[in-house]
């Protein structure tokens, strides 16, 4: 049956569609765009007033399956991520076991599959057991489904280990994905190292630790010729790394999650763990930085590192909490009220972000709906207001950084290669789960 | 005619967020209560029917006793949760600790935690009062109000006054809170020791920084020597004992570059021959016994005012109660 969206505004940056237009769709692909599409017996989201968009892509999801399930599971996390918006997610490695084989690969592919909700890129380990020593089996696990490779949590600390990993790519022509932190200079930190930390008395975390590491990666990936994505950079000085790598010809993409597009370590006065991520919430001018990068290429995508641990985790003291904070059922509130209704980035901008430029990152055909890409869209109500209020979240964290905060901007609906999973703000009744 | 300041809070979490005027009610407070600790008789049933829980998640022998001593001259029903008799190691978090504590009703928690930041989460949770007897690196409030009542009992003053805090700055909720307390009263402070252990950051903070501590001596009314933990030389903060010493510790031959009557204090315990040499540390311008006993009657006050401050709550006051007012 075809599924038209009508009437509302379409975000396309693959096209350079940023105009009212209806959308086609049939059989899990987009047949046709354009105005005034004729209802024909199709099935119809009336989209007036909203934003329709490609499904938005979240390289950076810890759903802690297997073996976190109190953290996490595929069903909670998918729910989340698709009142978020995101059609397609990838999920980090560090899970018990570690995906660092093909069985846990297609472990997660095929239980992904029972739920049905999103396109889930698992990403596998760089090194077996994120030991940071022995290479994965790169090659194998890339044909049984790895969409990437990543040690994010445990920080590739010997180059010699990066640098190779970093040869692989030229094999999968698929990204290593850095959590750049030297662990020496991070140490026992729990903040940013800067005048809140000194003034609360927390242990720094200092901008080096991560800068030092891009540096590094970035050298390795000049050299190597391999494929290096920077995953959640949170550095003014990171930033110019990059932009810098970049113009030299470097293939290098980089990310930036909502929090540190929005938050300063300001928000540690309150000692309260749901503001403890890695890596830490840095100064206002890191803030800035970040959004002229995301305005100005440097940083390719937005991307969540939703986090989620339970309750009684992040609850204890802030240096034994965990790092690491939800972010999936509120990024695009966050951002489009930060920056795009507050002027600061245009909205086909934050849009790119969130599909086109993380598909062009893993190299998939996805996150545009040109005619016979897969109808992965997003439709969203720009002005709606909503409070955020961590208890109705689908995902199992409720450690918000944004709790109660006032947001405008909310997915409405969502299609997943042709079926509609999500309608007016609720899941759909009948669909597999 | 200016209202004299009333005491408002339901709890005493660091010097950071009180005014000036705050400050001195507490040590006008400690002055009033001084004097109970010279009686024979040395109580007062200021808080009779209260209950003080005294719960020190990390080992203290000083402040502990001090805390123990000033609820029982105050008259307070006392009771202790140590480390090794509590649930914090049954997987229980911090919170749910609390919440048990204070479903017990208790009047008055105080606290002493390895974590920065502990007794806020506590405080904000529970709606007894929680005095912060130490926490993590952050701030050490009553250790910080003995500070400024020493110094003002032996100078008469703190405005005007150059105090040089040497050590471990970065690492010391002393530090902390002697640096607002005596910043918001009017002292300059120099926070001094090798660029390791204090960062420039400090310099945001409203702080002198200098790593040369013969420098500062010569200028100095005051000089506070923090404890170097031993572990710092382990974590690689310092070289050696002996080189941190040398530059950092205060000797007889140091002190001699000061003024006269320049005073030294130490928060304790002293590694002698760290920090301070014997001599120094024993001589006629150490202060740290008198910062002792003065540190009972500023924990009467601060339990004092807490409990009153809470009880009063929204309605907001406890004045300042004078000695012939407590008077057994």
């Amino acid at each position: 049956m075809k599924l038209l969206i009508k009437g509302g505004h379409l975000v396309d940056p693959s096209q350079g569609i940023d105009e009212p237009t209806d959308l086609l769709m049939e059989g899990g692909r987009v047949i046709a765009l354009g105005k005034n599409l004729k209802t024909n017996g199709a099935h119809v989201i009336e989209a007036k007033g909203k934003v329709v968009a490609p499904g938005f892509i979240d390289l950076h999801v810890h759903l802690r399956t297997p073996g976190q399930e109190h953290k996490e599971n595929l069903t909670t996390g998918s729910q989340a991520a698709i009142q978020g918006g995101f059609t397609t997610v990838c999920s980090m490695a560090n899970t018990d076991p570690v995906v660092d084989t093909g069985t846990v690969v297609e472990f997660l592919k095929a239980a992904n599959a029972k739920v049905g909700l999103v396109n889930l890129l698992p990403f596998a380990a760089v090194t077996v057991g994120l030991q940071g020593e022995t290479l994965t089996e790169m090659g194998e696990l890339k044909e049984r489904g790895a969409a990437g490779f990543s040690d994010d949590g445990a920080p590739i600390m010997n180059a010699g280990v990066m640098r190779r990993a970093l040869e692989y790519t030229k094999i999968t022509q698929l990204p290593v994905v850095a959590h750049c932190e030297d662990t020496h200079l991070s140490a026992n930190g729990v903040a940013h190292e800067g005048q809140a930390a000194a003034r609360l008395g927390l242990a720094g975390i200092p901008s080096e630790s991560e800068t030092v590491m891009i540096a590094r990666d970035l050298l390795l990936a000049e050299a190597t010729g391999g494929r290096l994505h920077v995953a959640h950079v949170s550095t003014e000085r990171g930033v110019e790394l990059i932009r810098a790598a970049k113009a030299r010809g470097v293939l290098v993409t980089a990310e930036a999650t909502p929090h540190h597009l929005t938050l300063t370590d300001e928000a540690m006065g309150t000692y309260d763990a749901r503001f403890k991520m890695n890596p830490p919430l840095r100064a206002e001018r890191d803030v800035k930085a970040l959004r002229e990068g995301l305005r100005d290429g440097t940083i390719d995508a937005v991307a969540t590192d939703h986090a989620p641990h339970s309750r009684a985790e992040k609850e204890a003291e802030l240096s034994q909490a965990p790092f690491g904070v939800v972010g999936l059922e509120t990024a695009l509130g966050v951002l489009m009220t930060e920056l795009v209704h507050q002027k600061h980035l245009k909205l086909s901008t934050l849009i790119a972000a969130m599909t086109l430029r993380p598909a062009l990152v893993l190299g998939i055909d996805r996150g545009k709906l040109t005619v016979g890409s897969p109808a992965d869209v997003t439709v969203f109500d720009p002005l709606r207001e909503w409070t955020v209020d961590p208890s109705a979240f689908r995902s199992k964290g409720a450690h918000s950084p944004f709790a109660g905060w006032r947001l405008r901007s909310k997915v409405t609906d969502v299609v997943v290669s042709g079926r509609v999973v999500y309608r007016d703000e609720q899941f759909m009744n009948g669909e597999k789960r | 005619m200016k209202t004299p300041t009333r005491w408002t809070r339901k709890d005493l979490l660091g010097l950071e967020d009180l005014s000036r005027d705050e400050l001195n009610l507490l040590l006008d407070q400690a002055k009033a209560f001084q004097e109970i600790s010279l009686r024979p008789i040395k109580k007062v049933p200021a808080l009779r029917g209260k209950t003080v829980v005294l719960s020190f998640l990390e080992p203290s022998t000083r402040t502990r006793a001090s805390f123990e001593l000033a609820a029982k001259r105050l008259s307070a029903d006392l009771l202790q949760i140590q480390p090794a008799s509590s649930s914090l190691v049954k997987g229980e978090t911090i919170l749910d600790t609390a919440r048990n504590i204070e479903a017990m009703k208790v009047d008055v928690l105080v606290l002493r935690h390895r974590d920065s930041g502990v007794p806020a989460m506590v405080a904000r949770a529970i709606a007894s009062s929680v005095v912060n007897a130490g926490d993590g690196s952050h701030e050490h409030p009553t250790q910080g109000l003995v500070d400024l009542f020493t110094i003002r009992e032996e100078k008469g003053r703190i405005e005007g006054l150059k105090v040089v805090i040497v050590g471990d700055i970065l690492h010391s909720r002393v530090a902390r809170s002697d640096l607002w307390g005596l910043t918001k009263l009017g002292a300059q402070v120099t926070l001094c020791g090798p660029p390791t252990l204090v960062p420039s950051t400090f310099e945001s903070l409203g702080a002198k920084i200098s790593y040369t501590l013969d420098a500062e001596i010569s200028q100095a009314d005051v000089v506070i020597a923090l404890r170097l933990q031993m572990e710092r030389q382990k974590e690689r903060y310092i070289p050696s004992l002996r080189e941190f010493t040398r530059h950092y510790g205060i000797d007889r031959q140091r002190l001699q570059r000061g003024k006269p009557d320049l005073i030294v204090m130490h928060p304790g315990p002293v590694n002698r021959g760290v920090e301070l040499s014997p001599e120094v540390a024993d001589g006629p311008q150490s202060v740290i016994l008198k910062q002792v006993t003065n540190g009972i009657a500023v924990r009467m006050a601060a339990l004092y005012l807490v409990s009153a401050g809470r009880a009063s709550h929204g309605a907001g006051s406890a004045a300042p109660i004078v000695p012939s007012e407590v008077a057994g």
